[in-house]
């Protein structure tokens, strides 16, 4: 047993120096968002361009079946006026199982699923993709950049090289963020695709950063509220943290002679 | 309780001596408060404190979580993101309970680690190291069966993979695993099952917390030097103790309170670091992942379940002797158990009279090894299994099982120890020097 642990030891102290063949994880930006930090928040601009991008581009295959439409108004959101939430809704039909029949959505309902089979839901895709992971699975860029699901949505969207190939009867698209390098879905987005009001930059980088920002709100809609929670609680328990150290410091005085 | 000569309760009062001539509840209660305590107790001690209200934290916000959750193939996704997004506070309750249990395993780690060091599992705590060893697979069942509730993508598939581990018990392995899962595959029955048994674990758990805590309430805590509290009078144990209250329950709750800013940062900041983002998908029995990764503290134990492949010379010669019975796959589940096992022999294994590893400087310098390598195939477990980690994971594992099997029953017999302080008292006093008689 102990020579096997030698030798592996040797044979390891070889192949670690010579063998860290490491498969390359595609490179992936890491994007200031306004909604990272400790005090980080989501703009509800920004937001809104983001729906509208979802709307105009993305809502045509993908869906968001778990966002309701009345979140649109929800305070760190998009903090949409009520009425403007109705005409939003309204826009789109819904079933209606009481009706047995179509009718224009209203707040309480839901956004609609996926349209395509191949299309995933994506109220969650922000949290559910990964953008950071490494050095060698050491976590150290998670830990200082997120887990960078929406620079990973950012990155697709904007990383097509406009390389095509047909495989088993299907259209591959060239993506440089993909896992494989070959994408189904084709670029969704191109400059100045949507126009939004009040004037805003549209190229591809920009509205993939909105969509992006949009997409960590779908999934993580309490995030604001989440931050200032936690800033509440570190600051009152460093405060707490104070009080019983002075107390444990004066407690144990007389024990130690220090008094 | 016993052991270190101290004061009793005494009923003053008629209601008092009415009750305690009925149940001495408010005596048991007392007696457990004001345990005599080494005073000489240093940081790593607070641990257990730590782990006690993270329980309590668990079943709290467990139960709540419970009230709107419902375990059904179907709904059991939308309603975890239902109480993310619908219940109020819902969000803050699911990430305290996701990263609760993270919580639960960096303390347990510590506080099983700081045993090993201080050797705080010799005689005459062996009990109280067994229970814990029962506490801490009692916890790992339950982390396991919680990952399993939300249903995504990792919870079904990590079920998969670790039911699939009884199913390699040669023979009756494969009947073993449905009836586990209740079927076939992983599927409904599965499913309410794990949440009928995630419930019913952390009361288990509270059930051997307290035969935990009783057992080393028998035998006095243990502390840094390893060497007893004097017991020959109250006023001998006097010297070396201080009562647990208001000295320890302090100390303690100071130390709480900061592991509990940096908790507050982890759950306000960062809640999904510790979780994997393809459980945010939902389960899909036809979409195997690209890597099924454990969460990250069964990962030293995954590393050791996948570092004995068919190549290895002892898996090799177990499938030989036995006739092809014990393949890798068996092999490696035995390998994994036996890791926790070896550790739950510790007091036996360990040969050396003195207890802390304070005075053991060649058994530190395997302890850090150990510690190490605990690190290491943490790492590796998340890691791919292709050259280098599958060596260097048979190599962390056989060091883990050299440690306990070899090192330590040797280093007793061949090492030299420095010598403890007499007493509890000598040692704080060297610490905090007395002030000289004015």
């Amino acid at each position: 047993m102990f020579t096997k642990t030698l030798l592996s030891a040797f044979l390891a102290l070889g192949l670690g120096t010579a063998g860290f063949a490491e498969v390359e994880e595609p490179e992936i930006e890491d994007i200031a968002f306004s909604f990272e930090g400790v005090f980080g928040k989501f703009e509800e601009e920004q937001l809104q361009r983001g729906l509208q991008v979802y709307t105009d581009v993305c809502a045509a295959c993908h869906g968001l079946n778990l966002v309701y439409y009345r979140n649109l108004g929800d305070e760190g959101g998009p903090a949409m006026a009520e009425d403007q939430v109705k005409a939003y809704a309204a826009q789109f039909e819904t079933f209606d199982p009481e009706l047995d029949d179509f009718r224009p959505a209203i707040p309480s309902d839901n956004f609609f699923d996926s349209g395509m089979e191949t299309a995933p839901d994506l109220s969650m895709m922000a949290k559910a993709r990964k953008g950071f992971r490494g050095p060698y699975g050491l976590a150290f860029n998670p830990l200082f950049r997120g887990v960078g699901g929406p620079e990973y949505i950012a990155a697709l969207l904007s990383s097509y090289t406009g390389e095509e190939k047909e495989e088993a009867g299907a259209i591959l698209y060239e993506n440089t963020a993909f896992p494989g390098g070959w994408i189904g879905m084709p670029p969704p987005l191109s400059d100045e695709l949507v126009e939004f009001e009040p004037a805003h930059k549209n190229d591809v980088e920009s509205m993939s950063e909105d969509v992006a920002a949009f997409l960590m709100w779908t999934a993580e809609p309490k995030l604001m509220a989440r931050k200032k929670a936690g800033l509440v609680a570190v600051l009152f328990l460093s405060f707490l943290a104070v009080m019983l150290y002075l107390t444990n410091k004066k407690i144990w005085a007389k024990a130690k002679r220090k008094d | 309780m016993g052991g270190i000569p101290h004061d009793k309760y005494e009923p003053k009062t008629k209601p008092e001596k009415w009750l305690h001539s009925r149940l001495p509840i408010v005596g048991l209660i007392y007696d457990t408060i004001m345990i005599p305590t080494p005073k000489n107790l240093n940081w790593m001690w607070i641990w257990g404190i730590v782990l006690a209200f993270t329980l309590v934290v668990q079943i709290v916000t467990g139960i709540i979580l419970a009230m709107h959750y419902t375990p059904n193939v179907n709904m059991a996704f939308q309603s975890v993101e239902h109480i993310m997004r619908n219940v109020n506070g819902g969000w803050l309750l699911r990430y305290v309970h996701m990263n609760g249990a993270t919580l639960f395993f960096i303390a347990v780690y510590l506080h099983i680690f700081r045993g090993l060091y201080y050797g705080s599992y010799k005689a005459p705590r062996e009990v109280t190291w067994i229970i814990g060893m029962l506490i801490y697979l009692a916890m790992m069942a339950t982390g396991f069966l919680g990952y399993v509730l939300p249903w995504g993508q990792m919870s079904f598939w990590g079920a998969t993979v670790i039911t699939g581990l009884f199913g390699a018990i040669p023979g009756i392995g494969e009947s073993i695993q449905a009836w586990l899962l209740g079927g076939p595959s992983v599927d409904n029955a599965t499913l309410n099952r794990f949440f009928s048994l995630h419930y019913l674990l952390p009361f288990v758990i509270v059930a051997l917390v307290a035969l935990h805590i009783w057992a080393f309430h028998t035998t006095g805590n243990s502390n840094p030097t390893g060497v007893e509290v004097r017991r020959g009078s109250k006023a001998e144990a006097e010297k070396d103790t201080l009562p647990f209250w208001p000295y320890f329950v302090i100390k303690d709750l100071y130390a709480l309170v900061v592991v509990l800013v940096v908790f507050a940062a982890v759950v306000g900041f960062m809640p999904n670091f510790f979780g994997e983002p393809d459980n945010y998908i939902m389960a899909d029995p036809l979409k195997t992942p690209a890597e099924i990764v454990p969460q990250w503290y069964y990962l030293p134990f995954y590393a050791i379940l996948r570092a004995f492949t068919d190549d290895v010379w002892a898996v090799q010669f177990a499938s030989f002797i036995s006739g092809g019975i014990i393949d890798a796959k068996f092999f490696g589940v035995v390998a994994m158990f036996g890791s926790i096992f070896v550790m739950a022999l510790v007091p036996w294994l360990d040969t050396s009279k003195v207890r802390s590893g304070r005075f053991r400087p060649a058994f530190r310098f395997f302890f850090w090894i150990l510690a190490f390598d605990f690190m290491f195939l943490m790492w590796l477990g998340a890691r791919p299994a292709y050259e280098p980690y599958s060596t260097f994971a048979l190599i962390g594992s056989t060091y883990w099982f050299a440690y306990f099997l070899i090192i330590l029953p040797l280093l007793g017999v061949f090492e030299r120890p420095q010598t403890p302080p007499d007493t509890i008292e000598a040692d704080f006093d060297s610490h905090y020097p007395p002030k000289p008689a004015e």
